[in-house]
């Protein structure tokens, strides 16, 4: 199984991510996905600057792969995104069909979660049109992936989030603005204040999601190292890890030890626990609520 | 402008057709459909009898089928695609590409309308499923402003259906899976928001609470009306304030906005709940068949009657309206 990391979600400022790449380059990390998919506001780093990452990305051995925008509403929107397409170098993930329309029969692409392939015959059709590795949707069980992997077409990757924050829903209103009583429009990048994202906690101070911008996250992070044995049973290709401020790269190391020696999983997972200090989720995994953490990939 | 209305039951099909509808849509008594609530839809006999009454008084008949299908048991979407062949429905409103494809491969007659919940939110995806599925509508996200609707309009040649009134998601629908993280039943994956069978009211002495699969969504104290815990829509704690912190409980109308969209170009209005009953499929296609033959007569005249907004206003949720994100307010 190969290891991947997902894009930077939340908006960090420019040495921070310049900073935060520079590491992975030396990080036991096959899979970069880079670029903005959440708020087309954001511009610490603009499409040059994306590629300088990509470019020494790459040059470190890495492959590199360039996210789209999750919800592309205006033309300015479509205009980043017939950029990123046009790159001439690296994949792309597509992670909206507007993305999809314009890969097609193009070049090989990455189908993002965000495209909702729930079935067989939706994953297929998106194969025929050139992809070669799919995400599936968030809320997905090990169930449904252990029918859905054996009829694969042939080449067609699956890449599973086994760690991090999910996101669970996008909007075109900002809830980091609002919470702050600021038009989106003058946001004052507020969310640049939340490196992590902004939490959002029940009357009775339990942590229920995460808001980052537009995009609404779970406020657990879900882990699923306790299922790694499953995880390679049932197929899956790419384990996808989304940053977060803090631990990332050595949650990234952990991962790559627990593929490599099987044997050490009890201890490597809980050290994973350590670092991830609150209690984790896992439930979509195991076709339930997503917030729940189950057994054994709970707290075994 | 056409005007889509929602139906429940036969009953609202037949509302909605006396009451001025040029659509009616409904779905299938099971998950295929994105209102998958115990009691609520039509069974295949209801369907034809719907079909019938529909097709006698030039109405149309739309039949969802806007759920996911999921890794297993896909072929009851299929049957609903199946079914809605048969029964000479005028077109189904269907999410996934697999789906389309099916639909389109197998009943090439059969009119495709591309629902809300494929979250198509610019003419690129719209285009794409076009292309693709021969898709003649598109049912937009409440996501765009009026502009964007224009802008996006202005670069497809498939028509363009927007919400007009009812309940409001302010997540991109297709996207939103806060619903399936709490509870595990979600839009996409059963067809259901925040299952009434997860829903526990409780009254405590701070007040009556509602809660999700054991989460306080919101407190009422008690001069505060209780709304439906609706993930979205609850109070919550967010840096020290307690507020609601995605969307207030209030419904989309969009009556004032009727000459504008009818400038853009948009093909149909569809009024959102399937799960309303009769008197408000009667009252609401009331209310906006008079408002689309008013504006199409006079545009620039348009303006919106009184008694069309407290008629509507008694049967929104929380009794508030809200122009959404077709107006940005918060912009």
């Amino acid at each position: 199984m190969k290891l991947a990391l997902g894009p930077v979600l939340y908006y960090w400022p420019r040495e921070t991510v310049l900073g935060f790449y520079h590491s992975v380059a030396l990080a036991p990390i096959d899979i970069v996905y880079l670029g903005e998919t959440v708020c087309s506001k954001r511009h610490e780093l603009r499409f040059g600057d994306w590629m300088e990452v990509a470019e020494t990305l790459a040059g470190s051995g890495k492959e590199v792969v360039l996210s789209t925008q999750t919800l592309i509403e205006s033309e300015s929107d479509l205009r980043t995104l017939r950029r990123i397409v046009d790159n001439g170098r690296y994949t792309v993930e597509a992670n909206d069909m507007g993305a999809v329309r314009l890969l097609a029969g193009r070049t090989a692409f990455v189908a993002g979660a965000s495209l909702n392939l729930y079935n067989i015959e939706s994953i297929r059709f998106v194969a025929t049109l050139g992809a070669s590795r799919w995400i599936p949707p968030v809320e997905m069980s090990s169930a449904q992936l252990t029918n859905l992997v054996p009829q694969l077409p042939a080449g067609l990757e699956t890449e599973l989030v086994v760690y991090g924050r999910l996101p669970l829903a996008h909007s075109a209103r900002c809830f980091t603005a609002r919470r702050f009583n600021l038009q989106k429009d003058a946001c004052e990048f507020r969310c640049m204040d939340f490196p992590d994202g902004l939490p959002v906690n029940t009357r009775e101070d339990n942590p229920l999601f995460t808001f980052n911008g537009v995009q609404t996250q779970s406020a657990r992070v879900c882990n699923l190292v306790h299922a790694l044995p499953e995880i390679k049973k049932v197929g899956i290709d790419v384990l996808r890890i989304n940053p977060l401020r803090a631990h990332t790269l050595p949650v990234a190391e952990l991962f790559r030890r627990a593929i490599e020696r099987p044997a050490e999983l009890g201890p490597i997972a809980h050290e994973l626990d350590a670092l991830t200090g609150g209690p984790a989720c896992n439930g979509f995994w195991h076709g339930a609520a997503g917030m729940q953490a189950l057994s054994p990939a709970g707290s075994a | 402008m056409q005007l889509v209305s929602p139906a429940g039951n036969l009953p609202s099909v037949r509302a909605a057709t006396d009451a001025g509808a040029d659509w009616v849509y409904f779905g299938l008594r099971d998950d295929t459909n994105a209102r998958n609530f115990a009691g609520l839809n039509l069974d295949a006999a209801a369907a034809e009898a719907a079909v019938r009454y529909a097709h006698a008084r030039r109405v149309k008949v739309l039949l969802a089928v806007n759920t996911y299908p999921q890794a297993t048991g896909a072929d009851r979407w299929k049957r609903a695609i199946d079914t809605a062949a048969e029964l000479g429905i005028d077109a189904v409103i269907l999410a996934d590409p697999g789906l389309m494809q099916y639909a389109a491969e197998k009943h090439p007659g059969l009119t495709l309308h591309l629902s809300v919940q494929a979250s198509a939110t610019n003419y690129e995806a719209i285009n794409f499923y076009r292309e693709r599925f021969g898709i003649t509508r598109a049912i937009l996200p409440r996501v765009l402003s009026v502009a964007q609707i224009g802008q996006l309009a202005a670069h497809t040649q498939v028509e363009i259906e927007v919400f007009g009134f009812g309940g409001l998601c302010v997540m991109v629908e297709g996207r939103c899976a806060l619903s399936g993280y709490v509870t595990g039943v979600s839009p996409n994956t059963c067809g259901a928001c925040s299952p009434g069978s997860a829903v526990r009211w409780q009254p405590t002495p701070a007040g009556l609470e509602s809660r999700l699969n054991g989460i306080l969504v919101d407190r009422y104290t008690d001069h505060e009306k209780a709304a439906y815990p609706t993930l979205c829509k609850g109070r919550y704690d967010v840096a020290g304030q307690t507020y609601y912190a995605i969307e207030e409980p209030a419904s989309l109308n969009t009556l004032e906005l009727l000459p504008a969209l009818q400038r853009m170009g948009v093909a149909a209005i569809k009024i959102e709940g399937r799960q309303r009953n009769v008197a408000y499929v009667t009252q609401v296609t009331r209310v906006w068949r008079e408002a689309l033959e008013a504006c199409a007569r006079d545009p620039e005249r348009f303006t919106v009657a009184l008694d069309w907004m407290d008629a509507l206003g008694k049967l929104s949720e929380g009794q508030q309206h809200t122009l959404g994100a077709y107006s940005r307010p918060w912009k």
